[in-house]
């Protein structure tokens, strides 16, 4: 489903390479976590896969489905199917969060040639989505994560991320800020998704959610290259013994 | 010996005072009032003012304003449906009110041609200052109009909605309102039309002791008509105002705020909304007088530029010696999303209490990338989500008013502007 090739990218402010030759191979139905230390570059490759404009590929290629997509622009990519769930969601004053969803689930369809939504229907799918992450829909008519706290957040992201449906799923450091409680709603909300024709690219600093998201495969990522890959008890043995000895390997 | 060179005369300065010759046999008015109107176009005579003049430094009247179409007795306004459903509407065609008054319990409306008959309407026609050329148009040409008098404790249901609805020509309105002690209201002040209309309408707000008044101008003149307005309200002891001011139309708009706290406890809102668009020229002019003690002010203004419009705020709040305890505070922020619009922002503070909040700010910015990124990250393309972001930081001031009503009736002039310019 996803498949980064040799991938180089910098920022375009500065110049500063990040990504310096990433490989990585992610197939529909797959879960693959990508841990690694700070400044190893995890988050940046999120934002390119989503198509943020302050990163620049200078080098090699993204395929999803086998298509290039680094001529798409963000919203391109997100009806064709690819999630961000972003680390810091940003506070939207102004934007209304139930017109947001609509506008969001409706582009999405039109995109891909439906319907929109009858508003009954649209009701409906969003407090079963918000009952299923134990979310309150009072907090869904304030403005778009203003004043929520940063649990309140992640939920919102995977709140998102389930009524849109996507194919491949980009979940940057997702258990950050969330209590025990909340790790275990939040990674409940994304087992439920896990479907053969839907991927996910689990970003983590932590064994801990991989304890509830259980991935098929787990990827260490440093200096901007994937420097080992194995499976689950990878992370366990970077839990057990840090990066160190990983790093020490690859150098 | 004493030379005064008096400047050339420009055509539209020499369009008004003809009219005016031309006009005087059909004005209302007793001798009180043809006093004033004679002086009121003495003053224009003197000419419009320039860039010169401290006031009007970002808005040349006198270079703006080229072109004065004549009196046209036979364009023909029609009425529009009130923002608010259920609104009582008054409304001016081309400058007349309606011959039926419609009743409302505990509300006396008069038409004002009437006022100026018999004269009991003179006083109110004092210019503002040394520099008030958009009350001296008024007064010299100034034909009809409504006074509004809510008496004592009415608490009105429904808004009352003032149209002044223009098809061409000129016209000149002036609309008194009286709001009587503990009475509440919402009066939605409509200005629009279809014509290359040059429109003075002059609003005056008397609010006695505990009245609570939210008031709207909503603004959706053509591109190619003038629009020049005066609002000025006195609020007295513990009366509350709030003054909503939507500017979405228009090709040279000045809008002129003053207000005056008259009684302690007093409180105004100004909130206010500049949609600018093409080669238009907007102006919203506050003057604001904290008069006596204890008496408090904010004022939010949220200005969109697109295409080669140009914008201007000025706001300038007096706190007078006595008017101790006073709270102030005052916001301009605008939305910049051409290289080719302009907004000028001048605040003023005069203060001559020593015990006193006061405080303003003014920002001028862009589309946050960031904010566009996380929407369309989520499917929503680019136009799109840029006319979400130019929506909410507008919105943001409309959603405060706390009516959902108004709020809904407000937000949908705004999609009808967006869909017409987003």
């Amino acid at each position: 489903m996803l498949e980064i090739r040799n991938l180089h990218a910098r920022i375009v402010d500065d110049g500063t390479e990040i990504i310096r030759g990433l490989n990585l191979t992610v197939k529909a139905g797959e879960v693959a976590a990508i841990m690694g230390p700070n400044g190893s570059g995890k988050s940046t490759l999120s934002y390119i896969l989503a198509g943020r404009e302050d990163y620049e590929v200078t080098e090699g290629d993204i395929l999803y489905n086998g298509q290039s997509i680094l001529e798409m622009d963000p919203a391109e990519r997100a009806t064709s199917g690819i999630f961000l769930a972003f680390q810091y969601p940003m506070e939207i004053p102004g934007v209304a969060t139930m017109e947001f969803l609509k506008v969001a689930m409706n582009e999405q369809r039109k995109a891909r040639g439906q319907e929109p939504l009858k508003i009954p229907e649209f009701l409906k799918r969003v407090k079963e989505a918000a009952a299923s992450l134990s979310m309150d829909m009072a907090m869904l008519k304030r403005p778009l994560n203003v004043g929520f706290s940063g649990g309140e957040k992640k939920r919102a992201e995977i709140l998102q991320m389930k009524l849109l449906e996507p194919k491949l799923c980009v979940l940057d450091e997702t258990d950050s800020g969330l209590d025990i409680d909340a790790l275990k709603i939040v990674s409940d909300g994304v087992n439920a998704l896990r479907a053969p024709d839907r991927a996910f690219l689990v970003i983590t600093h932590y064994q801990r959610l991989l304890e509830h998201i259980v991935p098929d495969s787990v990827h260490v990522l440093y200096r901007g290259q994937v420097i080992k890959s194995g499976d689950k008890s990878l992370a366990l043995d970077l839990e057990a013994n840090g990066y160190a000895g990983v790093i020490g390997e690859a150098a | 010996m004493n030379m005064h060179t008096q400047p050339q005369r420009t055509p539209a300065e020499t369009a008004l005072i003809d009219a005016f010759g031309d006009r005087l046999s059909l004005l209302p008015g007793d001798g009180a009032v043809m006093l004033k109107r004679d002086d009121a176009i003495e003053a224009i005579k003197h000419g419009l003012p320039t860039r010169r003049v401290e006031s009007w430094h970002y808005t040349d009247l006198r270079r703006l304003l080229n072109v004065v179409p004549d009196f046209d007795p036979a364009a023909m306004a029609k009425t529009i449906a009130p923002i608010v459903e259920g609104s009582t509407v008054l409304p001016v065609l081309n400058g007349k009110s309606d011959a039926k008054v419609p009743g409302i319990e505990g509300v006396a409306v008069q038409r004002l041609s009437e006022k100026l008959i018999d004269g009991t309407i003179a006083p109110g026609l004092d210019p503002y200052g040394s520099d008030d050329a958009i009350g001296a148009l008024n007064t010299a040409f100034v034909a009809d109009g409504y006074f509004i008098d809510i008496a004592d404790g009415t608490e009105l249901e429904k808004p009352i909605e003032l149209q002044n609805l223009q098809a061409g020509g000129q016209t000149h309105v002036r609309l008194p309102v009286r709001v009587g002690a503990g009475a509440k209201a919402v009066i939605v002040e409509r200005q629009a039309g279809d014509g290359a209309a040059l429109v003075s309408s002059v609003s005056q707000l008397v609010l006695g002791e505990g009245a609570e008044v939210t008031w709207l101008i909503v603004q959706e003149q053509p591109d190619t008509a003038t629009h020049l307005a005066q609002f000025k309200a006195h609020i007295g002891k513990n009366a509350k105002l709030t003054l909503f001011v939507m500017n979405a139309g228009g090709k040279l708009v000045r809008q002129e705020v003053m207000v005056k706290t008259t009684g302690e406890g007093a409180d105004f809102k100004l909130r206010g909304i500049n949609l600018l668009a093409g080669d238009t020229h907007s102006d919203v002019t506050m003057v604001l007088d904290h008069a006596v003690p204890h008496t408090t002010s904010t004022e939010i203004i949220r200005n969109v530029v697109t295409g080669k419009a140009r914008g201007v705020f000025q706001g300038r709040i007096n706190v007078h010696q006595y008017a101790q305890k006073t709270n102030a505070k005052m916001a301009c922020n605008t939305l910049l999303l051409s290289d080719d619009g302009e907004f000028s922002t001048k605040p003023e503070l005069e203060i001559f209490a020593d015990d006193v909040v006061c405080g303003h700010g003014a920002t001028v910015t862009e589309i946050d990338h960031d904010h566009l990124f996380y929407l369309m990250a989520r499917g929503v393309d680019e136009k799109n989500a840029r006319g979400l972001l130019v929506k909410a930081f507008v919105a943001e001031v409309i959603e405060e008013l706390d009516d959902e009503t108004i709020v809904e009736a407000l937000e949908a002039r705004l999609d009808e502007w967006f869909a017409t310019h987003g």
